[in-house]
């Protein structure tokens, strides 16, 4: 399977964490989350720093410096964690971009969340812009004049903004808006935006695993108290400051300013913002057909209404006079067609019809689950060997043909979490002595839940669950990406070895 | 992915991935710093905003010319809302720093004009000459400003105009 450059890239960075972290506490995993986490140690130590900041031109230099240096052990910590905290915020949203573009989820039914994504960095870093605004140092005296710059060349200000600070149009009431605008105004729009960018998923999680938590939040707290965050000299607008220590995350654009007409900067920000924004439809990749409900075999259970991590289905009122309360609509435009509903429909029971054609609640025209039965039968039938394994793995993880030989054959699935843990059983009753699991690293599928509803489902945690009687000891789930192929490899050596000691355990008890 | 077993070394794997992560933050957080000016640099700027004179001057009607207005439109004079343009000059040291012929603004020519122009000029003593025109009934220019200034280094010497004093030399404030 050839793999892109960057998602090989990304891969090693997942490989390189799962070693440091596990994968429960992967940060890659939880980049999101982890953003989430940093926002409330902006808000926390933000609100410490409102209470005696003074917002006036006289004022708002002297009162960061009371903060920072009277009470360095307090304010002086809390401002650091404040910046350190929103730059942090930069390097996991830029990782989360980067993770998603890799490993191409940006694209198809993800363009929604890829696109409400792109203005979110912005309006994060036009917050750290007025933030920095509000010290009123050297600095901001360079964010006020570049952005003034920057204003003027939009056809509705035509030069009177940048004019208005050099000679003297900074005032208090203007000092006051931007405080508005960092305090309300901007985090609410923010707020909005990032319930936009996660509309189209659901069971959204916002916290990160809490030794996550709280290893960032020391990481931030050392730095804090190593390299406490300090201002320049007070503002001085007759004079140029000469050297100044801008903080890249927020203020990359304004040294632009200095080689380029402030026109041009737009169009290079504006260019770039739009050619992000457009790259679902640069580089497109089509979905596969959408699931279709059966209602002559859904009960409106609902199971597959909780599974679905992108929000496709709802429950409505009955429609069709059966005797059930409900039925399950799938809205095809927020399908991702992963088929993880499929295999969470109780009705995909390869027992029902031994014979006949197997019709479930909810499936994938693509893949039905009654060519999934078909396809397990058949790869049983077709080993001829002492021991028979049955790999079922995703598109999006190791290719499981890959790992087919005389006594293994592999069956693709869309998505791991496609798999009804009944049709493992049925593995098992017609001829396979076990059955593998892959799919994507576990904590990382491309369909957000897929492995991990199956790991509850096969524990028993998770409606479809897999029944008691099916042996545990000849089922083994190991998700992985392509360069996990090796080891996965040499699990499933160790696999064949267990079950031939089980079948000789098994052979040995017959005889007696 | 296979799990580490041996937590120490899996703990100090983290710690050297927060240090690298906290290392990156610090770093871009002040680095590399920007230089904006020279040593022996300063910077001039002249900014003000100017409405050019009216490009006509009011006329008063003659009594014909009211008598064919309604009674309610009946005003005595008639002043055409376009303005001039401003034009202006500035040399320092003999030589042309800025040279603009700035439109007047508005759907109607009437609006005013916002000048600006910042550039740096090594610190020092200046010979500064600034012209400005902002009537088109008038030959040349009708605003001239001469002036030995001197500049101290990284000082914004700020040059402004208004309608009473003309251009001034104005002390930015903070």
């Amino acid at each position: 399977m050839i793999i892109n450059p960057l998602k090989r890239v990304y891969l090693a960075l997942e490989s390189w964490f799962n070693l440091s972290f596990g994968t429960e506490w992967n940060p890659l995993y939880h980049l999101g989350t982890l953003s989430f986490f940093l926002f409330w140690i902006i808000l926390v130590s933000g609100i410490y720093l409102f209470v005696p900041f003074h917002g006036s031109l006289e004022g708002a230099h002297a009162s960061v410096e009371a903060i920072t240096h009277q009470q360095w052990y307090a304010g002086g910590v809390m401002r650091s964690l404040h910046r350190y905290a929103s730059d942090a915020v930069i390097v996991t949203v830029l990782l989360h971009m980067f993770k998603e573009f890799a490993s191409g989820r940006y694209r198809g039914f993800r363009w929604f969340s890829w696109v409400t994504g792109i203005p979110n960095l912005w309006m994060i870093v036009t917050i750290g812009i007025t933030g920095y605004w509000l010290v009123w140092d050297e600095m901001a005296q360079y964010i006020a004049v570049g952005s003034a710059q920057l204003m003027d060349a939009l056809p509705i200000f035509s030069g009177a903004m940048t004019r208005n600070f050099v000679s003297g149009g900074m005032t208090d009431r203007f000092f006051i808006l931007i405080e508005f605008l960092h305090l309300l105004g901007q985090p609410m729009l923010l707020m909005f935006m990032l319930w936009l960018h996660v509309k189209r998923l659901s069971n959204v999680n916002i916290n990160p695993p809490r030794g996550l938590a709280i290893g960032t939040f020391v990481a931030l707290l050392a730095l804090s108290l190593v390299a406490p965050a300090t201002s320049h000299a007070p503002a001085d607008l007759g004079r140029v400051p000469s050297e100044l220590h801008i903080d890249w995350f927020y203020l990359n654009v304004y040294p632009l300013l200095e080689i380029w007409p402030p026109g041009q900067v737009w169009m290079l920000t504006i260019g770039l913002t739009l050619l992000l924004m457009m790259v679902p439809w640069l580089l497109p990749k089509k979905d596969g057909p959408k699931a279709v409900v059966d209602l002559d075999n859904c009960n409106g259970c609902g199971i597959c209404f909780e599974d679905c991590p992108f929000d496709a289905i709802t429950l409505q009122a009955r429609t069709d006079g059966a005797r059930y309360d409900h039925e399950v609509v799938v809205d095809p435009a927020l399908c991702a067609a992963c088929g993880i509903c499929a295999g969470s429909c109780p009705a995909s029971n390869p027992f029902r019809t031994p014979r006949g054609e197997l019709k479930t609640g909810i499936d994938m025209p693509q893949l039905r689950v009654d060519e999934l039965r078909r396809m397990t039968r058949e790869a049983i039938e077709q080993m001829n060997t002492d021991i028979k394994i049955v790999v079922f793995g995703c598109e999006h993880g190791i290719d499981v043909l890959g790992l087919e030989n005389d006594d293994t054959r592999g069956v693709k699935l869309i998505c791991s979490g496609m798999l009804p843990p009944t049709l493992v059983e049925y593995a098992l009753k017609y001829g396979a002595d076990g059955v593998m699991v892959t799919g994507c690293r576990q904590n990382d599928c491309y369909y957000r839940f897929g492995n991990r509803w199956t790991r509850l489902r096969f524990d028993g945690e998770r409606k479809p669950s897999l029944r008691a009687r099916a042996d545990r000891e000849r089922i083994l789930v190991q998700g992985g990406a392509e360069p996990d192929a090796p080891s996965i490899k040499r699990d499933l050596v160790g696999f064949r070895e267990r079950l031939r000691k089980l079948k000789q355990i098994t052979l040995a008890e017959a005889g007696e | 992915m296979a799990d580490m077993d041996k937590k120490p070394l899996r703990f100090l794997l983290q710690a050297f991935n927060y240090s690298l992560f906290m290392g990156v933050v610090w770093f871009f957080s002040n680095s590399p710093s920007v230089s904006l000016i020279g040593e022996d640099e300063a910077k001039i700027t002249i900014a003000f905003s100017h409405a050019g004179q009216l490009r006509e001057p009011c006329r008063m009607l003659s009594q014909e010319e009211l008598n064919k207005l309604a009674p309610n439109m009946r005003k005595l004079d008639d002043c055409p809302r376009e303005r001039s343009p401003v034009i202006i000059e500035a040399e320092l040291d003999g030589k042309s720093i800025y040279s603009a012929s700035l439109p007047p603004p508005g759907l109607f020519g009437d609006g005013g004009v916002d000048v600006f122009y910042s550039a740096k000029i090594p610190a020092g003593e200046h010979q500064l000459n600034l012209k400005m025109n902002d009537s088109v009934r008038v030959e040349g220019f009708n605003h001239q400003f001469a002036r030995l200034v001197t500049v101290e280094p990284a000082q914004i010497l700020l040059i402004a105009f208004n309608s009473k004093n003309g251009f001034v030399i104005k002390p930015a404030s903070k």
